[in-house]
């Protein structure tokens, strides 16, 4: 079957079968950024957007995203590489292998939540696994991101 | 300008965090052979009849492989230095099958969906034998898990497949129980640590594929990139210079790609079919056929005298390696070495051990190897001992503590030459506001708050094993190439080694670029394991920077036309000391281009005699609900003696990710088998790891020793830091509920109950 959608701002078309993923889909189309870490929708490293809202692509099937629009961290380059150098200053990218997931939904948290709370914070990204850092650095990281945009503001 | 002690991005930042396609599967060939496994569904059994003819039609299907068709060699997939401690007890596929979830056969196809349909085609009758499931029960039982005649260990480690034994031993200071008799108290106790999964966030995975010279090339997620080379040439029975492999970014490791868990069956592939081939694990793969944790069942004695001064310690360990022997026999010796030499003043000392083979997954090497389990219960048994004797558990370490310059009889009788144990105490203390906090206080609202200290150890590198190699030439421009063997998992070793080549060369990180591990061209290193790459390696960047300098300045004399012992070379330039006339070094490496015959290039090697050993405190600070025993973890302390601090921002997230990784294996992770030996914790919903709403707040310091044999002063940092949290933990929930829980992960439920009597 076909399924027509929008990745990362371009029309695109594809042909899937019923069962198909969208992760597996958007790996096809070379969004390498999406990775698959659990199968079971409990790590958050296949997040992505369907219509801005984050979703974990593991468990879409492709052809839900018919007529939506869907952005992974190829089409947000720019802001993944704004925050990523806070994520870097504080060493807590580590293997990366996560990175892309997290930021995904960092960058949907600032723009769902206003001026958020460490504890807001620290549940809207609950889903986002890291085994390497201790969570610690992600939140010195998000911190400082959230200063320097009320800052520019 | 100084790179060394300065919180540097990690080099590859910007590629991870823009998520460009960098990790094996990233960069496999679209066209690969996707290579499935079938697996047992029995624990133990022999396979009398397999067929794979139909199968074999499914369209798209491109080969299907079982034990008839791999070499009948034996080899271990533990990445470990030639010859191997861990027994040669392995085939690529058996026909004794030897846990649920043990290869059966390997089928390659063009899609996964076509290798999933065969899978499910093939027929196998299977001699369902017992499983021995009971660890303690594996030891000397009738029924034997490696019965074959061309099993075989290759080092004198007390290992005999007609005991189920992979190692057993022995060691011994001083009159033990003499010692014990002696003492005003004793404490024994029985601690028991489970299985873990190391849980990386990229599963395990390879591609391979023949190259232009008909050699196998392999590309793997792997920490042990040269000892997979030779292992695959182990286990296809083929020469090791027909094999070359390559290490991409990882997705993380904590010593779970020091063994060879993916490589061999994808590299069977493309033998066969000289066709690219790729096998990713699943999450449930990762969980059910890997190298988790050995489960160790530690028994320990420590006694005191009435002035607290701890006077002996016996320690024995049983450990559970599984169905195969990875890493089986050096694990345990860590139970031991890297717990009773905490304390200093110990007159005798016993260690002994059994390792058994059991019809589980093999365990294999996991951050702290050893160390963590003998820790716990080290750690416990020394603050169950500070109770009964009335005093404050930190007062009785003070009292007993490992301090520097002595020398460690239960470590390899190596000297302490850098230790700031004390001053780590100390400072644990005034973070955490101990003397006010300890034991507990109860909140008033049904949760009693307590806090726990632990103390740790690890080594840095294998002593007179471990070989660290590094490689640096000049390039046109006067730029350097610095390429290492050690494998950069995530951790950051390609960005603090050319933080410590920097500062060796007097140059900009600017200047140097690192080259991962292709072991064509990569000089060789024995891997990153065993904390040894910023020790190890970063004293082989030391030694190649040296040389090459050497080199760079008799060059320079030459092209100054003045002799070596004229000139100087100051990062940027060399230059003659009597008359200032000066080449840069952009210069000599553009003109070393033409007419000359002098390679600017340099190579050295390191291993080390001694494995200086890091050490931290840890303290935690939980509260306990009364009526529950739902345990929520505060706060927690950490303050590390690493030696020199060589990238500040890299070691603090070592730090916190290691106690992370702690408190997961303190509180939930736990891999359990059902009766008959099926894996229950086969995913991310049954097996729990620690989210962020899980860790409370992780606060880490450091207080810094000088280790006079370590590079820049450095000591190791990866592993140590995994070791505090269970019996920090462990005690913190005890003085917060009177429930001692001996047997990890602690639950809510084991304090409930343990409440409740």
């Amino acid at each position: 079957m076909e399924v027509k959608f929008i990745l990362n701002g371009k029309q695109t078309t594809a042909d899937i079968k019923e069962d198909t993923v969208l992760l597996d889909l958007l790996r096809a189309k070379g969004c390498y950024s999406v990775k698959c870490g659990c199968e079971t929708t409990n790590c958050g490293l296949c997040t992505v957007w369907i219509d801005g809202t984050p979703s974990l692509s593991c468990s879409v099937l492709a052809a839900r995203v018919e007529g939506k629009e869907v952005t992974t961290l190829e089409g947000l380059q720019e802001e993944a590489a704004e925050f990523g150098a806070f994520l870097a200053a504080e060493g807590a990218e580590q293997c990366g292998y996560c990175s892309p997931g997290f930021i995904m939904n960092v960058l949907a948290m600032v723009r769902e939540l206003e001026d958020p709370t460490l504890e807001e914070v620290k549940e809207y990204l609950a889903g986002n696994l890291c085994r390497c850092t201790g969570y610690m650095g992600q939140l010195r990281a998000i911190k400082k991101y959230l200063e320097m945009k009320r800052g520019t503001k | 300008m100084s790179f060394v002690n300065t919180a540097v991005p990690k080099v590859d930042a910007p590629a991870l965090v823009t998520g460009k396609p960098v990790y094996t599967d990233d960069i496999a060939p679209k066209d690969c052979l996707v290579v499935k496994i079938l697996r047992s569904p029995h624990a133990h059994a022999l396979i009398e009849e397999i067929q794979t003819e139909n199968a074999k039609k499914v369209p798209g299907v491109e080969c299907i492989l079982t034990y008839k068709d791999v070499p009948d060699k034996r080899f271990t997939m533990a990445g470990q230095t030639y010859p191997e401690p861990s027994p040669y007890d392995r085939l690529i596929l058996d026909q004794r099958v030897r846990f649920v979830g043990d290869a059966v056969a390997i089928v390659a196809a063009e899609t996964k969906e076509a290798a999933e349909r065969a899978m499910k085609l093939i027929k196998v009758k299977y001699e369902v034998l017992e499983p021995v499931l009971d660890f303690h029960q594996a030891k000397d039982n009738a029924v034997l898990i490696h019965p074959e005649e061309n099993w075989k260990s290759l080092c004198p480690v007390g290992a005999d497949n007609k005991r189920n034994l992979c190692a057993c031993g022995k060691e011994e200071h001083g009159d033990i129980d003499a010692v014990l008799d002696a003492c005003d108290y004793v404490v024994e106790g029985t601690y028991h640590t489970k299985a873990n999964q190391q849980a990386m966030m990229e599963t395990f995975r390879t591609y391979t594929y023949m190259d232009t010279y008909g050699r196998l090339n392999v590309v793997s997620s792997t920490q042990i990139t040269f000892h997979v080379r030779r292992i695959l040439a182990n286990a296809l029975d083929i020469p090791k210079s027909k094999i070359r492999v390559i290490k991409p970014r990882i997705g993380g490791g904590f010593g779970a790609k020091q063994t060879v868990v993916t490589e061999v069956y994808p590299a069977i592939v493309t033998m066969k079919t000289g066709k690219p081939a790729k096998l990713v694990y699943t999450r449930e793969e990762s969980q059910i056929a890997s190298t988790p944790r050995h489960e160790m069942e530690v028994k320990v004695r420590v006694g005191a005298d009435k002035d607290g001064i701890i006077k002996g310690i016996d320690v024995y360990t049983l450990s559970n390696t599984g169905a195969f022997g990875e890493h089986g026999p050096t694990t345990v010796g860590l139970s031991g070495h890297k717990s009773i030499p905490l304390y200093g003043k110990t007159e005798a000392f016993r260690f002994a051990y059994d390792v058994v083979y059991t019809n589980v997954m093999s365990a294999g090497a996991y951050r702290g190897y050893g160390a963590t389990q003998g820790l716990f219960a080290v750690e416990s048994a020394v603050n169950e001992l500070a109770e009964k004797m009335g005093i404050d558990p930190v007062a009785l370490r003070e009292k007993n503590i490992v301090t520097e310059g002595q020398v460690m009889p239960a470590y390899y009788g190596e000297t302490a030459n850098s230790c700031a144990l004390d001053r780590c105490l100390e400072k644990a203390k005034e973070m955490m506001h101990w003397d006010e906090k300890f034991p507990a206080r109860d909140l008033g609202n049904g949760k009693v708050r307590g806090v726990g200290v632990a103390m740790a150890m690890q080594g840095s590198s294998i002593s007179n094993v471990d070989n660290a190699s590094v490689a640096i030439k000049v390039n046109d421009d006067g730029f350097y190439s610095l390429m290492i063997g050690a494998s950069d998992m995530g951790t950051g070793c390609d960005t603090i080694l050319a933080q410590m080549a920097a500062d060796c060369l007097d140059c900009e990180m600017e200047n140097i670029i690192v080259s991962g591990v292709d072991t064509d061209v990569s000089p060789y290193d024995s891997g990153s394991y065993a904390s040894s790459t910023t020790y190890l390696t970063g004293i082989a960047v030391m030694k190649t920077c040296e040389t090459l300098k050497e080199k760079i300045l008799a060059k320079g004399a030459q092209y100054l036309e003045c002799s070596r012992e004229e000139v100087d070379f100051d990062g940027k330039k060399v230059f003659c000391l009597k008359d200032g006339r000066e080449i840069s070094l952009m210069e000599i490496g553009n003109r070393i281009m033409c007419n000359n015959e002098d390679a600017l290039f340099a190579s050295e090697s390191y291993s080390s005699p001694v494995s200086p050993p890091p050490f931290m405190v840890g303290m935690a600070e939980v509260d306990v609900d009364q009526e529950t025993g739902e345990i929520e973890l505060v706060d927690y302390v950490a303050v590390v003696d690493c030696g020199t601090v060589v990238n500040p921002s890299l070691a603090r997230v070592q730090t916190e990710g290691g106690i992370a990784q702690g408190i997961g294996m303190a509180l939930y992770e736990d891999v359990v088998y059902s009766e008959s030996g099926k894996n229950f914790s086969n995913s991310f919903m049954q097996y729990k790891i620690p989210s962020r709403q899980d860790v409370g707040t992780i606060r880490v310091e450091f207080e810094s020793s000088y280790e006079p044999t370590g590079p820049f002063g450095a000591k190791s940092i990866g592993e140590v830091v995994i070791n505090t949290p269970s019996p920090a933990i462990a005690q913190a929930v005890y003085n917060a509920s009177g429930v001692r829980v001996k047997e990890l992960p602690i639950t809510a439920e084991k304090v409930y109950w343990g409440m409740k009597k």
